[in-house]
Order: structure tokens, then C-alpha cells, then sequence
């Protein structure tokens, strides 16, 4: 950064990250969809369709709130289930 | 051995026909007799960056139709020994690629003791790209440091996890990572993702990082490898990535930006 840098007005803030953070959820998503050639376990959209159908018996919550992502170890695989609540209120 | 090695991203224009001609180049100057295949049916453009389109005669679809044969199509290179291109046709039939044809050109290339078969897929997921890398056994996946370059070499990887041939047989083709324009500066200026965010992100080996630079153009420009050039940055990292490639323990290059001087720092 050169000097004259300091006074300009728009100094830029870290896109690349941002762009990290977008693709770790992306592809997370994708490759619990089986997007592309990526496959997940073939019973995961049927587990998540009856999953989100329990959650909605108790609360109110849209395809989106809900994240599913199987996670690939080296001994197990993990399936990571993330639900977004509606506020209460 | 052969090794059938595909050139793959998904996404067009990050840099896999150079990267193509820059591998093929680096392997034969190591001694390998190798073959470089460009599977762009319709778009033909390893021929401009190898520097032989005034060569062609015949090419890969003249060959599966049994219209050529492979040693009337194949052209020597005058510059490196060992090293053979196959052009691709300028047909508009995508059909023209079929697995029973290609897999005949790849068996008789073996068959001629080529130790790497090269193969330049084209951009997308459509048959082409299906083509090349079907019968890998090991991909170099040319990414650049942009999200949807990311995204689409994480296609590709799984497509070459369930739909090679080696996978269809149980076995994992081999990935490595190429990380192609790369910009030092702007990974430290927080506005391009880094080395290590794409190796996270993807998690596949890296195999080389090749940094934006000025000689690539001047390269296909004049139809000459990149590798060729000795003194520029880009073609030295592929003679880095070749190396790693051929199981030498080489230190990675050009990822850190260069030192610059009290007055560039002062005005930037």
C-alpha cells in the first residue's frame, strides 16, 4: 500500500473472504444435493424432506432455514444439520 | 507405463489449453514421449498455442473415423523431442467424440510406448469434456482464484469421482491442483482468494500455482509454450509443477509478493 493509498476515500474492504465464506456454504449445499458428479448418501433428500416435515408439525420454518451438509471424514462421515429458527416472540 | 492425464475446470478461460501445452511441453523435455490431445471438437485452439496450426493435415476425428491414421495425424513438435500433438477438428458435430473412438486412439497411443497421454478438455460438462476426462488416470484441475472457477472445478472433481472410468471400476483418478493467474498482491490487498483458501475449499493436493504474467500472452502470441520461456515467472512455475508432478519435493514460488523498493513503496 503506497502512501497516497491512506487518503483514499473507499479504501476496500476483504472481498476474498466473503468469497471464501460463499463457497464453503455453496458447495457444502451442493454436495449435500448432489449437484454435479458429487453424491451424497442416496437416502438424503428423502431424510431431508421427512426431517423438515417433523420440524413444521412444531414450528413454522421455510426449505431454506433448514441446511443440511454431510461432511466427508477420513474414518466417518458427519451430517450436519443447521436450523433457523423464526423469532419468537 | 502410460499415464492418461486430463486437463480439466469446467469453466472456460482460466488457462487449460496453455496449461495443456505447458505440461506436455515440461513432460517431454524430461525424456517422456508424450501426446497432447485436444478434445475441443469444433474449437480448435492447442494448434494456435503450440505454434503448429499452419501443420494440420489431419486430425482426432479423422483418426476415430478411420480416415487418417494416427501417425499421418500426429504432429512431431520441431522444438522438444518426444513430443506429438493431435489437433482437434473443426467439425460442428459434437457427436464426432465417441467413447469407442477415443478409447481406440488412447489404446493405440499406449501401444506406441507414449508414457503421457495429455488431454485438453474443453470448458463445460458436455460430451467433449466428458470425453477427455474418462479415461484419466490422474487430472490437473486449472482453477483460477474466483468463485466460479471454484465452483466449477468442484463439479468437475465430482464428475471425475463417479463418472471416469476409474471410478466406474472402483479405483479414484488422481487430482492435482493448478491454481493459474494468480496475483500476490491482490491476495494481500483481501480482494483474491489465496492459495490456501482454494486448497480448503477444494481439498485436493496442489500441484503448482502459476502467477498472472505478461510472458502467457506473449507466449500464445507466438505459439510457443509457455515453459519455453525460461526467464519468465509463469514459465518457470511450470517447470516447478512438472517436477512436483514427476514426484520431486520442490519448494512453491511466486506466491508471495515481490520486495518492493522505499520510493515504489512510498507511491505505490
Amino acid at each position: 500500500m503506497g502512501l497516497f493509498d491512506l487518503f483514499r476515500q473507499d479504501r476496500k474492504k476483504n472481498t476474498a473472504k466473503a468469497a471464501k465464506e460463499r463457497l464453503q456454504i455453496l458447495i457444502a449445499h451442493e454436495h449435500a444435493m448432489g449437484a454435479g458428479g458429487h453424491k451424497g448418501p442416496d437416502y438424503l433428500p428423502k431424510l431431508r424432506e421427512e426431517i423438515i416435515a417433523v420440524i413444521r408439525k412444531y414450528v413454522s420454518v421455510s426449505d431454506n432455514d433448514v441446511n443440511f451438509q454431510v461432511e466427508k471424514g477420513d474414518d466417518f462421515d458427519m451430517l450436519e444439520l443447521n436450523i433457523t429458527l423464526p423469532d419468537s416472540k | 507405463m502410460s499415464k492418461v492425464i486430463v486437463v480439466t475446470s469446467g469453466k472456460g478461460g482460466v488457462g487449460k489449453t496453455t496449461s495443456s501445452a505447458a505440461i506436455a511441453t515440461g513432460l517431454a523435455e524430461k525424456g517422456n514421449k508424450t501426446a497432447v490431445i485436444d478434445f475441443d471438437v469444433g474449437l480448435r485452439n492447442l494448434d494456435l498455442i503450440m505454434g503448429v496450426e499452419r501443420r494440420v493435415v489431419y486430425d482426432f476425428v479423422n483418426v476415430i473415423n478411420g480416415e487418417a491414421t494416427l501417425k499421418q495425424a500426429l504432429i512431431k513438435d520441431k522444438r522438444v523431442d518426444n513430443l506429438f500433438i493431435l489437433p482437434a477438428s473443426q467439425t460442428r458435430d459434437k457427436d464426432a467424440l465417441s467413447q469407442e473412438g477415443v478409447e481406440s486412439v488412447i489404446e493405440e497411443l499406449k501401444a506406441d510406448g507414449f508414457d503421457y497421454i495429455v488431454c485438453d478438455s474443453p470448458a463445460g460438462i458436455e460430451k467433449g469434456a466428458f470425453m477427455a476426462l474418462y479415461f484419466a488416470d490422474e487430472a490437473i484441475v486449472v482453477t483460477n482464484p474466483e468463485v466460479s472457477s471454484v465452483r466449477d472445478s468442484d463439479r468437475i472433481l465430482g464428475i471425475l469421482q463417479s463418472r471416469s472410468k476409474a471410478a466406474e471400476r472402483g479405483d479414484t483418478v488422481k487430482e492435482h491442483l493448478l491454481v493459474t493467474r494468480y496475483s500476490p498482491e491482490r491476495v494481500e490487498g483481501g480482494d483474491m482468494l489465496s492459495v490456501d483458501d482454494i486448497v480448503e475449499i477444494l481439498s485436493i493436493p496442489l500441484l503448482g500455482v502459476i502467477p498472472e504474467s505478461g510472458s502467457v500472452l506473449q507466449a500464445s502470441n507466438s505459439g510457443q509454450p509457455v515453459i519455453l520461456d525460461k526467464a519468465s515467472t509463469a514459465g518457470m512455475a511450470y517447470s516447478d509443477a512438472i517436477d512436483r508432478f514427476l514426484g520431486e519435493d520442490i519448494p512453491h514460488r511466486f506466491m508471495d509478493i515481490e520486495k518492493k523498493g522505499f520510493f515504489k513503496k512510498l507511491f505505490g
